[in-house]
């Protein structure tokens, strides 16, 4: 398994080697576009809410959002398939290296793409070049309409106006996890905790878990469904899979 | 007898009438006293402004007021929900400005360094004016980025000072290398306007009372025009002369860095480099046409200075650059559309045939069509008005070519659920504040610093004569420096 730190784009035969550490799969032949990923996300990791006029302009905040999508023109119409979609977490991402001031980093430890968000002073570079489109701006300081304020999740930072926020993969929930095996003397099971939106999904559209470990249901599942990566010839490394039937 | 008598006499009338002509028509051989031209200049600078000045004072001043002071308290204090940017256009009008006024800042070090080296003996009145251009330009384009940034009273963390958590800015990052440029830039166009500028500061404090002795006696840093003075100042100019085209070069290349380091399509172009550069000295050229004519038509004595020929020679190089704009945009167009590449053939699709379809083509039609069907001809060039109405048709035009690039080519991007049309809001204030603020910058010095480089004139003046080989009458050029 290569790290990040040797990792390098050039070489091809490399970037195809490269195994992240957490990562999902997402059947989206199972996903009813129910959006309950989407209030869980909020809920957990105190993202604002923007109310119906921002949000009718562009500037939603959520860290995992629905796409749907259609063929044909108006009248005949046929809907195909939701795609849930949340920060790829790439290996090589695109956001890291565009950033001034060192705010989206590469965590060693778990494989993830960082935002820092007291050091962010808000140049959205990185928004621009995520291919993804999965972050969400601070455009004001939102006022949360009651009864919100009173379920603040206080293992997640509230943000103020002006930094750029996006999924984290519930880093939380990754460091209780961990904390709490740690302290028992055992490694992290499978399972054994998920992300808020893997957790409350009805109909199991998203598998969280470690990608590097073939026992894993995440990396069973990928392999079983083939699941295949957004954008791959970015050369992003992305860590999240999709299945689409039909 | 009578006959040759009168035939020297046919040749004397004719002889004067070139000399003329060849007299009205340049400066460089029309001298006057020293003294003569600088009190014309001193007259130009410290004549008691009309109420027409103050008037352009007071409304200017209120443009910037409003649109820079009040819309930018309000940006930072209710965060940039008050602007029009949005998902995926998270650059708006901030950076269309940004490229905008670098792109004008180009013109004044391009007249005047790149000329100054190879002898241009037009540029001789004008190079003050447009290094002006330069340094009023540069500081429009940090108000834009740093408008623009999210959380702007951190703005300092971008630049590399020493700090208890050892944290640097991201090198990696084609904005540092933007700031680090600029601010370059900046630094080196302001000395490479101060350096020719002591002499004539020199000159004023010679020339004025009270406050304004004091004033120029300290900008002239103690200045008496001895050989080995002339001789330093000399050195230091050549010097920043060489020195700052391949800053020029980099600058325009590196903002160009920002679109073309990143993985969108439309940015993703290699040629975007040599692209902007083409592009910036073209509003830039087209800018320095309208300040001359708004100079020679607002101020004493400039008539004397800055002629049909300055127009005539400008009009040429906004003439030529226009070609290679065209060659730079077309070339970048064709190559990214024969890529094949399915977003970037949307996203050229959406500019010409999108909500902003009309905005592509009067791009082409301003900074190509109109300036290929006028410039061509040298009376229309020599006329300041069609040469500056020219010239801001161009800078409109290089406007919407920038707006086509940020706000436009962002909202088409590869994933199709994000495609979202930008509409700007309290950004338009902030760009009239811009406007504003470098017109009245140009208003303020024209009362402060001597606009005409007299000691650059003389210089010129000196060196140009009038002979006779055999009949005609011949334009030398002696070489001083």
């Amino acid at each position: 398994m290569a790290t990040v730190t040797d990792l390098n784009i050039s070489e091809v035969k490399l970037s195809e080697e490269y195994v992240g550490k957490w990562g999902m799969f997402i059947n989206q032949d199972v996903c009813t576009g129910c959006q309950a990923c989407v209030a869980a996300c909020s809920m957990e990791n105190n993202i604002a809410f923007v109310g119906p006029e921002d949000a009718g302009y562009g500037r939603t905040m959520n860290w995992i959002r629905i796409e749907r999508f259609w063929d044909g023109e108006y009248p005949e119409i046929k809907m195909t398939s939701r795609q849930p979609m949340m920060c790829q977490q790439c290996g090589h991402a695109p956001c890291e290296p565009v950033c001034p001031a060192f705010a989206t980093v590469h965590s060693q430890a778990q494989q993830l793409n960082l935002q820092v968000y007291n050091r962010c002073v808000g140049t959205r570079y990185c928004a621009n070049n995520c291919p993804y489109q999965v972050r969400s701006f601070n455009w004001r300081d939102y006022k949360r309409p009651e009864p919100l304020p009173n379920q603040f999740n206080p293992d997640v930072t509230v943000r103020q106006r002006g930094v750029m926020e996006k999924c984290t993969f519930c880093i939380q929930r990754i460091h209780q996890a961990e904390d709490k095996a740690r302290s028992e003397g055992r490694e992290v099971a499978d399972g054994e905790f998920t992300t808020a939106c893997a957790q409350v999904c009805p109909a199991d559209a998203i598998t969280f878990g470690r990608v590097d470990n073939p026992e894993s249901l995440v990396s069973q599942l990928t392999k079983q469904y083939e699941g295949l990566k957004h954008l791959p010839e970015l050369g992003t490394l992305s860590n999240v899979s999709y299945f689409k039937g039909g | 007898m009578a006959e040759k008598n009168k035939s020297q006499a046919a040749h004397a009338h004719d002889d004067q009438h070139t000399q003329e002509h060849f007299r009205e028509k340049h400066l460089m051989l029309d001298p006057l006293p020293r003294g003569q031209m600088n009190d014309m200049v001193m007259e130009a600078m410290t004549s008691k402004p009309t109420w027409k000045y103050w008037l352009t004072v007071i409304i200017l001043g209120s443009i910037v007021l409003y649109g820079l002071g009040y819309s930018w308290y309000r940006l930072i204090v209710e965060g940039l929900g008050i602007a029009g940017v949005n998902r995926p256009s998270y650059w708006g009008i901030f950076l269309v400005n940004t490229v905008f006024w670098i792109g004008i800042s180009h013109a004044g070090t391009f007249i005047s360094a790149i000329l100054r080296v190879f002898k241009a003996e037009f540029r001789r009145p004008f190079t003050r004016i447009a290094e002006l251009m330069t340094t009023f330009g540069l500081v429009q384009a940090g108000f834009s980025i740093f408008m623009h940034m999210g959380r702007a009273w951190l703005s300092y963390w971008l630049m590399p000072y020493p700090n208890e958590r050892l944290l640097w800015p991201n090198f990696h990052s084609p904005l540092s290398w933007d700031l680090l440029a600029i601010t370059t830039y900046l630094l080196s166009s302001t000395m490479y306007l101060f350096l020719p500028l002591i002499p004539d500061l020199a000159m004023a404090r010679d020339k004025s009372t009270g406050w304004r002795k004091t004033f120029y006696r300290i900008l002239a840093i103690g200045f008496r025009g001895t050989e080995g003075e002339w001789t330093h100042l000399r050195h230091a100019m050549n010097i920043f002369a060489y020195a700052i085209i391949p800053v020029m070069f980099s600058v325009h290349t590196i903002v160009s860095w920002d679109f073309a380091a990143a993985t969108r399509p439309g940015w993703n172009s290699t040629i975007y480099g040599p692209y902007f550069i083409i592009g910036a000295l073209h509003s830039g050229m087209g800018a320095a046409a309208v300040v001359l004519a708004v100079v020679r038509g607002t101020m004493k004595n400039m008539t004397y200075f800055i002629r049909g020929e300055h127009f005539d020679a400008i009009g040429k190089l906004m003439l030529i650059i226009s070609m290679g704009w065209a060659y730079f945009y077309f070339n970048d167009y064709i190559v990214q559309w024969y890529g094949g590449d399915k977003w970037t053939k949307a996203l050229l699709h959406f500019h010409e045939a999108g909500p902003l379809g009309w905005m592509w083509l009067s791009m082409l039609i301003v900074n190509i069509a109109i300036p290929w069907a006028v410039l061509w001809n040298s009376k229309w060039r020599s006329n300041p008005w069609i040469i500056s109405i020219v010239g801001i048709l161009i800078n409109v035009g290089m406007w919407f070519e920038r707006y086509l690039i940020v706000p436009v080519s962002l909202s088409i991007n590869r994933m199709p659920f994000t495609w979202r049309l930008y509409i700007p809001a309290v950004e338009v204030y902030l760009s009239l504040g811009t406007l504003a603020l470098f017109i009245l910058f140009y208003v303020i010095a024209s009362k402060l610093i001597p606009f005409i480089p007299v000691w650059e004139v003389q210089e010129g003046q000196l060196a140009h004569k009038l002979s006779k080989f055999g009949r005609e009458t011949v334009v030398t050029v002696s070489e001083l420096e």
